[in-house]
This record gives C-alpha cells, sequence and structure tokens, in this order.
C-alpha cells in the first residue's frame, strides 16, 4: 500500500510538469499532502501514539489545508495571474522530470542497503530535484515557492524512511517545514508586494556587478 | 550553564524587542555583551565537559567561541554608530531600531549554539536561526535593493539548509545500518568506519553544498554577495566573519566524521574542487568590481576558497585552516567596520566614487592599509602565516599544479584588491565637494587598530594556549 502512495506520489510530480495554471499546482500540493498523511500513517508504527498525532496534524492539516488555503489567498491578495509562465515548453519540462526518476531509479540501484527500501530514496529525490527544476524554470517567486514546498515534501518522505529508529530528526525536519514555509510565505510574500509593483523574479534581479 | 545563557539570552533579546528608548536598548545591548563574555569565560573552564546532551565546548568550539565574543563586542559598538547616524539622515524609527538589536541578539546567540551544539541535529537548528536572524537585518534599509537581497538571502539559504538536512538524512540511514541512532558527532566519529560509503559520499555532497551558502564556499557563495551589498556594514562583518566560521564549523564536524574512513580521500578532492572554484569565481569578479562591499564580499569568498583547499590539502593545513580564520575574521571585520566610515565620507560604496581617504580621515585610510597589508597576506601579517603554512601543506603533498593556479589567481585579486583600495586612499576624488564632510573622531576607527593589532600580533608570538586549543581541535584527523 505505501508502494502504491509513493507511486502516485511520483506521477504527481510528473502531473507538475505539464501544469500551467497556479491552481492546478496548489491542488496537487494539497493531494501530495493527503499521500503523505496516507504513507506516514501506515509505515509510522513504532513511534508514540502523541508523536504521531503530531507529524498525522502536519501531513493533514498543515500541508493539505492550512498551506493551500493560504496561497490561495495569497494569490487573491496579490493578484498574480493564473499562468505559471515556464519559460520552457510542457513537453520538454515532461521530459526532464522524467529523465531526473530515471536518474534517481539508477542510481538506488547502486546502493545494498539493507535497512531503507529504494522506493523512499527514489521518491524523495525525485521531488527534491523536480522541486529545484520547477524553481529554476518558472518565472513568478510564488512558483518558487511552491517548487521549494515540493522539495520539503521529498525530505519529508526521506526523513519517514527513518522516522520508525529517530523520531527526532522527523520533528526536526517538520520544524523546517512549519518555520520555513510560514516565513518564506507569509512574510516575504506579502513585503514583496508593498515595494514592487509586479511580483515577478525580473524585478529582484537588480543586484549584480 | 548553557540553559542560563539561552535563558537570559531570550530575555534580554525580549526586552530588547519591547524597548522603545535609545538609552534602554544601549543598556540592554551592553547587558548582552556581559552576558556572552561571561559565557565565554564561563566556557573557557569548563572545557571538553558535556552540558544538557546536546552541548559540548571543545577545541573548535572554543576557539570560534572567543572569535565571536570579541567579534560580538565590536559589532554591537559599530551598530550603535551606524544607527545614530542613520537615524540623523533619515531618521530610522525606534521600532525598526528594536527590530534590529534583536535580530543582532538573535544571531549572536544561534551562532553561540552553532559553535558548541555536539549533535548534529542541533547544529543545523542553529543554523536555520542564524538564517532568519541575518534575513531580518539585511532587510533593515527596506530599499528595493535590502527585500531583493534578503529574499534571496532567505530563499536560497532556505533550500541550502534542506540539503544539509537531506545530507543528515543520509548519515542518519547509514548510522542506523550500523546499528547506532546516537548522533552525537562523538557516536558518529566512533562508529564511522563500519557506515556504508555510499551513504556517506552522498551525505557529505549534501552537507557541503547546504552549508556552504553559510561559508560562503563555491556552489552557495552568491546569496552571501548579494546580502553583502545592502547588509548595514556591522552586520555584513557578521556575515563575512563569525557567519562564515559556522558554514566552516558545521562542514568541519562532517569532515572530522568522514576522516576516520576509507572515503577520506575523495572527500579532500571535493573539497579541493569547491576551494579551487572559489578562488577562481572571485578572482574573476574581483578585477570588474565596482562596489567596496562586493569587493570584500569576494575577497570573503576568495579567502574561504582558500581554508577549503588547506582542508581538503591535509598536513599542517589543517593546523593553518584555523589559524587562516582566525585572522580573516579580524581583518575581515576591521574592513567592514571602516567601510561603514568611507560610506560617511562618500555617501557611496562605488569605488568610482571615492578617493582621497587620506585627507578626509587619515586614521581610517591607516586602517585600509593595514587591512590590505593583511588581506593579501604580506609578510608582517598574521595571514602571510597561516596562507604560507596552507601552501607550504600543498607543496608536502606534490599538488603542485594546483598550487601554480591558485598563486596566480591570488596575484590577480591583489592586483585588483590593490588597485580598488589605492585609489580610495591617494586618487583625487572626481566631481566630489568635501565642504560636507564632517570631522570623523578616531575611536570609530578604534576597535579595527585593535583587531588588526591582534592579526599582527598573534601571527608572530601565538600564545601556547591557541596552539593548543587548535591542535585540540584538529586531534580527530589523520596527522
Amino acid at each position: 500500500m505505501t508502494n502504491v502512495l509513493l507511486i502516485v506520489f511520483t506521477i504527481s510530480l510528473l502531473y507538475l510538469g505539464i501544469a500551467t495554471r497556479l491552481l492546478t499546482y496548489i491542488r496537487i500540493f494539497a493531494f501530495q499532502g493527503l499521500l503523505l498523511f496516507g504513507v506516514s500513517f501506515i509505515e509510522l508504527t513504532q513511534i508514540t501514539t502523541l508523536n504521531l498525532i503530531f507529524i498525522l496534524l502536519e501531513t493533514i492539516i498543515f500541508k493539505t489545508i492550512v498551506v493551500p488555503l493560504f496561497m490561495n489567498y495569497v494569490i487573491k491578495k496579490n493578484k498574480i495571474t493564473r499562468d505559471s509562465e515556464p519559460y520552457l515548453p510542457s513537453f520538454i519540462s515532461l521530459i526532464i522530470i522524467t529523465t531526473i526518476i530515471i536518474i534517481t531509479f539508477i542510481l538506488s540501484n547502486a546502493i545494498n542497503a539493507s535497512h531503507i527500501s529504494k522506493i523512499y530514496f527514489v521518491v524523495a529525490l525525485s521531488a527534491l530535484f523536480a522541486g529545484l527544476y520547477i524553481i529554476i524554470t518558472r518565472r513568478k517567486i510564488i512558483t518558487h515557492v511552491m517548487g521549494f514546498l515540493i522539495v520539503e515534501n521529498g525530505v519529508f518522505i526521506l526523513s519517514l524512511a527513518v522516522g520508525n529508529k529517530m523520531p527526532m530528526l522527523l520533528n526536526t525536519g517538520i520544524l523546517l517545514d512549519f518555520f520555513l514555509s510560514f516565513l518564506v510565505l507569509g512574510i516575504f510574500v506579502n513585503k514583496i508586494k508593498d515595494v514592487f509593483k509586479e511580483p515577478d523574479m525580473q524585478t529582484l534581479s537588480q543586484l549584480r556587478d | 550553564m548553557p540553559l542560563y545563557y539561552f535563558i537570559l539570552a531570550v530575555v534580554l533579546i525580549g526586552c530588547l524587542f519591547f524597548a522603545r528608548s535609545k538609552t534602554l536598548h544601549h543598556i540592554l545591548l551592553i547587558l548582552f555583551n556581559i552576558l556572552q563574555w561571561g559565557f565565554t569565560i564561563y566556557e573557557c573552564f569548563h572545557f571538553n565537559t558535556e552540558q544538557l546532551g546536546y552541548f559540548t565546548v571543545d577545541g573548535v568550539a572554543l576557539i570560534m567561541l572567543i572569535v565571536l565574543s570579541i567579534l560580538s563586542t565590536t559589532s554591537s559598538y559599530h551598530s550603535v554608530g551606524y544607527l545614530e547616524h542613520q537615524h540623523k539622515f533619515h531618521t530610522t524609527p525606534l521600532r525598526a531600531q528594536a527590530i534590529y538589536y534583536a535580530a543582532l541578539g538573535i544571531l549572536i546567540m544561534a551562532q553561540t549554539g552553532a559553535f558548541l551544539a555536539s549533535h548534529i541535529a542541533a547544529t543545523w537548528i542553529f543554523v536555520e536561526l542564524t538564517t532568519f536572524a541575518a534575513a531580518v537585518l539585511i532587510y533593515h534599509e527596506r530599499t528595493e535593493y535590502a527585500i531583493e537581497a534578503s529574499w534571496k538571502y532567505l530563499f536560497v539559504c532556505s533550500i541550502a539548509i534542506t540539503f544539509a538536512f537531506i545530507g543528515i538524512l543520509f548519515l542518519s540511514i547509514s548510522a542506523q545500518e550500523a546499528g547506532t541512532i546516537n548522533l552525537s558527532y562523538q557516536s558518529l566519529i566512533q562508529h564511522a568506519a563500519t557506515f556504508n560509503p555510499f551513504w556517506l559520499k552522498l551525505a557529505f555532497l549534501f552537507i557541503i553544498v547546504g552549508y556552504s551558502a553559510k561559508m560562503g564556499l563555491f556552489p552557495m557563495h552568491t546569496v552571501c554577495i548579494d546580502a553583502h551589498t545592502v547588509a548595514p556594514p556591522p552586520i555584513s562583518a557578521f556575515i563575512s566573519t563569525t557567519l562564515m566560521n559556522v558554514g566552516f564549523v558545521a562542514i568541519f564536524r562532517t569532515y572530522t566524521i568522514i576522516a576516520s574512513t576509507s572515503i577520506l580521500p575523495w572527500a579532500n578532492n571535493i573539497l579541493l574542487i569547491s576551494g579551487t572554484l572559489s578562488v577562481f569565481v572571485a578572482a574573476v569578479y574581483l578585477l570588474r568590481v565596482n562596489h567596496f562591499k562586493r569587493m570584500s564580499a569576494y575577497s570573503s569568498l576568495e579567502n574561504m576558497g582558500i581554508v577549503a583547499i588547506g582542508l581538503g590539502t591535509g598536513g599542517i593545513g589543517y593546523y593553518a585552516v584555523f589559524l587562516h580564520l582566525i585572522f580573516h575574521s579580524f581583518t575581515k571585520a576591521s574592513l567592514f567596520y571602516q567601510i561603514q566610515q568611507v560610506h560617511r565620507v562618500y555617501k557611496s560604496y562605488l569605488i568610482r566614487n571615492t578617493g582621497g581617504y587620506f585627507k578626509y580621515y587619515t586614521p581610517g585610510a591607516m586602517v585600509i592599509l593595514l587591512v590590505f597589508i593583511c588581506i593579501t597576506a604580506m609578510p608582517p601579517s598574521g595571514m602571510f602565516i597561516s596562507e604560507f603554512m596552507i601552501f607550504r601543506a600543498m607543496f608536502e603533498k606534490h599538488y603542485i599544479g594546483l598550487l601554480v593556479l591558485i598563486l596566480i589567481l591570488l596575484t590577480l585579486a591583489m592586483w585588483a584588491l590593490g588597485k580598488n583600495f589605492f585609489r580610495l586612499i591617494y586618487a583625487p576624488p572626481v566631481n566630489f565637494d568635501s565642504s560636507h564632510v564632517g570631522k570623523i573622531s578616531l575611536k570609530e576607527s578604534l576597535s579595527q587598530f585593535i583587531l588588526l593589532g591582534l592579526v599582527f600580533y598573534l601571527g608572530f608570538n601565538p600564545p601556547q594556549q591557541m596552539v593548543d586549543l587548535i591542535n585540540e581541535a584538529i586531534k580527530n584527523l589523520p596527522h
């Protein structure tokens, strides 16, 4: 069952590559939160109940409900246009994200690890690099933030792999999630709008030699 | 004791944040510095004891803590001067000043925590905290440039810190496979030989890329450069010195874990590549730079490149790396404090708007001259000794080709730095109305003379305690 959820997660990354509307991004993100909820619910059997509740709340409340709603609010408030404005056509994005998944797949075959299932490794690294790819090839600041949140999801999956034995690391990862999402999303997206008219990456390229 | 330190520090930071009177700010800042020094002195007498489970004062921590405390005092002093001056012309509201002081306090506290942490996750948490505090401080001037730089700093550092976290996760996977779930540095060093090399390689790669944003090393150096351009000078002094030391300590501790395993030569190569590229990028950009603070930032990049090369070379290089970091911290901090006065005279950071600094502010020009001697590692300065040791280590390890390349690049950097510094000091200024230049008192340069004096003195007469501390810091590395 975990495998099915993680594979669906990977497919959602492919869909992310061809999505052109910001709303689609937000929906994918909420959906991924739901998948992570499922994975952590099934996998984390050895940790204390309180800790489990904390982690489940993080996935279901924070990732699935609060962040998507908040992003929606930010988009409405700042009147950001609905298009994601990629630098590259969707077709190429699709090929590149597929390549990323294949490469991590090949890389995972090089491991002769016993404890960690390879699928965590593949999905986590795919999410990481797909997120970075989104950050590099999209023009808007809000899509950068979304790419970053995808990266965070990848980190969350990887930390699930060691979560049973070392819940402390899992909690630290969640701390990273809360802290940075609020900081990056909340404060700065609003502040940037105050100073610049157009929250576009081109306005943020005055610092150079 | 660390518990009391953190509690008191948080209380003082809270007071700084809510206080709305200048005198109160100054008193609280003095109290904070007393606390910082008290804690430092306390730790000097509790060497190598574990405190609170997550903190140990070892050689690395103590060296960096002392450097940090010295620079905290000077940075606090210059921050007061900076805010007073800014207040006169731009009327910074007291609220902004309160935020500035509180963020400064958080930055100092987070750096202290990062140095002392003996658990890999604890280091990571404190490094994350420094990002937050530094971003707030970079935003202080609230211009378009400031928001751009702080946004970039926050965003790129966040990604970098995520990378470092992934590295830690890989390390924990390999630890778990080897049958330990204790992630303190001591336990990791003990068990490192049994770790799976594949995970270790991945972990090191991710950790070095992640913390390179803090250390200002090659792959993620760009954020530091942009941050310097707009950060208030006393804060630039921090970002360029102690915050880079934080990044270094985080990388160094991981390197110490790697040092007892079979992948050490591979890790050394990574460090050498990263260091060489840093020096290369710095030299190229130094040749075309037109902004004083950016120039200083590229010079920091160059020095961190040398540090990475020294660490990757090994041998006597390990010792020299620490020496170099100490001297670099003092020198670069002096330069940034002085740039504050340069800006006061010329109202600009652009190199083409400056000139004739000797005439307008003689002690400042002396400082710039001394900084030039130190930063280009000319003989009487301490940095000459540390760089010489690193080059000797490279020579002993037969990295002759690399050594020649580095020396050529350093010569280019030296030429570029000399050109710009001497233009500031001697060249007649173009289109400059000198009538509004007020008198700047000697006391604005006093701290720099002391710091630079330390660079010269410690280079030639290193006290036995310092030598012992550095040897203690590198005791886990192969000799």
